[in-house]
């Protein structure tokens, strides 16, 4: 197989463990980019109001702080994947305090092991309201987080049977919102404490004891792995044997970052075919870096609107499938959104910035096609960034 | 059913990686379809489907209703609507009371229903289920949606087909043709130097990376339909109240807006753009608990936007040769839950609207008692449904699309003229 040469394979890293390199500055090192970054200040945001639009304003200034926060530091870049994979939406949660409380859990945990990320998730208050378990009782399960636990958190589709799906919900009873706090509690009056059988095994489960039982399930490790490997490398699955070194770094301890420094050494992480569309919220996080800038740079909502119309917006993912990948970011409208964007971005964009465009994006490596569409507007470095921002070299991470 | 399903689907939600490679490589000469597509606008005697996808597994027992049943009111002591409250549609069965302008249309012998509509082996997962449907493949996983295949049977022209929502849902991704989509938010490009540097980016590099052949083309498709559709200019609706009322049952995809999305695709039935299937949908069915108010609201809005989307459609024409098709992944469990909503089931009712449906019920309803594992036991095929349209709709041979399948339901769309 052939491998891509040092300077694209740290530029590669570069974009799938992090946003991408900055003007003027070294490409960041793996260990670099598996750090736990710097601090986070998080919003203050005020406690629920019951106004629709209070709510949507918080949700934009959580949206801009988060921009704003993979714009200066790497480390979100896994907070991210993990908002994907457990996806969550605001249209639901209605609550941004919650979804930031879950983004907190994200960037806390979603570096060490797995295990304590999902047994944190399962219980995790937005999480609840998003697929029901606040409304999961003895009395009456409600198989929305059991099934989705299974089938898109921890085993995937056709791991588990339909018998699994309802004892699963059994042991993931008793668990609400608090309404005063919003926080959630368990309550045993509502919680099933009599004996399920899942997966052929009978015990009293409950969310603890059920998460372990899922996670140590033959199929999980491949399936969460392959996740990581989906979303940062290429959506050709790894072949079996660079799968299976994955998995054992991962290992009994379920260590995330081990499992991403395997997926780094590995050889087809470096094969040229392994190429992937960038989600529209990498694409402009990727390009702000590259402008100088960052999100609260732009106007709020020309901003949001870009992304709305890219498909993408924070804390509004469209399912608990997560987000869409590869052609569904390539359609028409995308593209117009898209260039919209670009435009927004490159009437900001920083001087010092723009005479390093060339340099920080790469462009030498491009073809002759987008190099010649380039030569068009040479003569004015904004409209440059911009036409650039909408190439295939650049929209698709080499 | 494995891992390797789950990461398809996820691929097949947009172009296939094959299929973009395909069309990349061999070059397609686009500019030769679209010049023939402006030159030789849509015949008005063809006929356009117009697909619309209910996201989240819509509970078709308390959308067409047997409420007199004693079956369904003991199964749903909270839930269930009574004799009184529905639209009587006949044979003991009613509309939801939300669905009032689509009761007219029935007694105008504008709306078909197909009772019980699934497939064999059920899954419960809308993921798994919304693969099946959209790409007309029960029981293998294929890389490719039905009316993607249509395209691919019929010509490459991505303006065949088009999806009115900023992402491309998989049914209408074929292996080597793909729609366009046109969000309502209308398009418009740069001119001058700028715009011509982000067209020459449409410009096919030989042997270039799948993906990027893909960016490529959707610069070049972009540029293409903008000709061809002048950049419908439409101030989407209802942004700032996307959770107005839609908090429940959110979590299994599909957008808002619908009555948005007709609105445009009626804008361009009638101005004749050579498109032939539009896909739109609406999301929120997800009904896990206090399914009544959340179904009401949603059926409603399905209603308000249907009802005069078809009404208008009549005025042209063009439009007199639209049929509609609704669908959702499947329906719910017989019995609620307690939490006053319903879980994962099987079959449910298909709508199918428009000047060229047989008006009236078709297919058996499901029995009550009779159960499959508490679910209800499909009584007609989907793909018989889709066989008909394909047939009788979009004038293509079924075979060539569904391939093995050889059944359709007679007398569902009557013959055109």
């Amino acid at each position: 197989m052939a491998v891509l040469d040092e300077r694209a394979a740290a530029r590669r890293l570069a974009e799938r463990f992090g946003f991408g390199p900055r003007p003027g500055e070294q490409v960041p090192s793996l260990e670099a980019l598996l750090s736990p970054g710097g601090a986070r200040q998080a919003p203050q945001l005020a406690p629920l109001s019951k106004g629709k639009k209070a709510r949507a304003e918080q949700e934009r200034r959580l949206v801009i702080w988060w921009l704003d926060r993979m714009v200066a530091d790497d480390a979100e870049r896994l907070t991210w994947f993990w908002h994907g994979h457990f996806a969550t939406s605001e249209q639901k949660v209605r609550d941004p305090a919650l979804m930031l409380a879950q983004n907190e859990t994200f960037h806390r945990l979603g570096r060490g092991g797995f295990t304590e990320l999902a047994k944190a998730l399962v219980v995790d208050a937005a999480m609840l309201k998003w697929l029901d378990g606040n409304d999961n009782e003895v009395r009456s399960p409600n198989e929305n987080l059991a099934r989705e636990f299974l089938e898109l958190f921890a085993l995937g589709v056709g791991h588990y049977s339909e018998q699994d799906v309802r004892e699963s919900a059994r042991a993931l009873t008793g668990w609400t919102l608090d309404k005063k706090t919003g926080e959630a509690k368990l309550h045993p009056k509502r919680q099933d404490r009599e004996p399920k059988q899942i997966f052929g095994q009978t015990a009293d489960f409950t969310a603890e004891s059920f998460v372990d039982l899922v996670l140590g399930r033959p199929e999980s490790a491949a399936f969460v792995t392959g996740r990581l490997w989906f979303r940062l490398v290429s959506p050709t699955p790894p072949p079996p044997d660079v799968h299976q070194r994955v998995i054992a770094a991962y290992g009994p301890g379920r260590d995330i970052q081990a499992a991403l420094r395997a997926i780094a050494g590995e050889a087809a992480f470096r094969d040229p075919a392994a190429t992937i569309v960038k989600q529209p919220v990498e694409w402009l996080v990727g390009l702000l870096r590259a402008s100088g800038l960052t999100a609260s740079d732009l106007d709020e909502k020309k901003l949001l609107n870009g992304l709305r119309g890219m498909g993408q917006l924070p804390f509004r993912p469209p399912s608990v499938g997560g987000w869409p990948s590869g052609g569904s970011w390539l359609t028409t409208s995308a593209s117009v959104a898209r260039l919209n964007l670009a435009r927004l971005v490159a009437q900001k964009a920083k001087p010092e910035a723009l005479e390093r465009l060339r340099e920080t994006l790469g462009m030498d490596t491009w073809s002759d096609r987008t190099k010649g569409a380039l030569d068009g507007v040479a003569k004015d470095p904004r409209e440059l960034l911009a036409v650039a921002a909408c190439a295939p070299e650049y929209v698709v991470s080499g | 059913m494995n891992t390797v399903t789950r990461r398809r689907f996820l691929t097949l939600t947009g172009v296939t990686a094959a299929g973009a490679l395909a069309v990349g490589a061999s070059g397609v000469d686009w500019d030769s379809l679209m010049t023939a597509a402006a030159e030789n606008p849509l015949d008005p005697g063809a006929g356009v489907l117009v697909v619309v996808t209910l996201y989240g597994g819509n509970d078709g027992l308390n959308t067409v209703v047997p409420a007199a049943d004693r079956a369904y009111q003991d199964a749903r002591p909270d839930l269930a609507y009574q004799p009184e409250e529905v639209l009587d549609l006949g044979e003991g069965l009613g509309l939801n009371p939300g669905m009032k302008g689509l009761k007219g249309l029935w007694d105008n012998r504008k709306l078909a229903i197909v009772r019980g509509v699934g497939y064999p082996r059920p899954d419960h997962s809308h993921f798994r289920s919304m693969a099946i449907w959209q790409t007309a493949s029960p029981d293998t996983s294929v890389p490719s949606g039905w009316l993607g295949r249509w395209l691919d049977a019929s010509g490459a022209d991505p303006l065949r087909a088009v999806s009115v929502e900023p992402v491309l849902p998989p049914l209408l991704a074929g292996e080597s043709a793909a729609a366009a989509s046109m969000p309502v938010g209308g398009l418009a490009l740069p001119k001058g130097a700028l715009g011509e540097a982000f067209a020459a980016l449409g410009t096919p590099v030989p042997g270039e990376d799948p993906w990027r052949a893909k960016a490529t083309r959707s610069i070049g498709d972009l540029h293409n339909a903008v000709r061809i559709l002048g950049g419908a200019a439409h101030e989407e609706s209802g942004k700032d109240d996307e959770d107005e009322k839609r908090d429940k049952g959110a979590s299994a995809g599909g957008s808002s807006g619908l009555a948005a999305q007709l609105d445009l695709v009626a804008g361009l039935v009638e101005a004749g753009v050579p498109t032939r299937a539009y896909s739109v949908s609406l999301g929120g069915f997800d009904t896990h608990s206090d399914e009544r108010g959340t179904q009401e609201r949603l059926l409603a809005e399905l209603d308000t936007a249907l009802t005069p989307f078809v009404q208008r459609l009549q005025g042209s024409d063009r439009g007199k040769q639209v049929t509609v098709l609704v669908y959702s992944e499947f329906g719910r469990r017989v019995r609620a839950n307690a939490s006053d909503g319903t879980d994962h089931g099987t079959a449910g009712p298909m709508f199918l609207l428009g000047e060229n449906v047989q008006g009236g019920f078709h297919g058996e309803q499901p029995s009550l008692t009779d159960l499959d594992n508490d679910d209800l036991k499909a009584t007609t095929d989907f793909r018989d449904v889709y066989a008909t349209v394909l047939g009788d709709v979009l004038g293509t041979d079924p075979g060539r699309v569904l391939p093995g399948h050889t059944t359709r339901l007679d007398n569902l769309i009557r013959a055109a003229g």
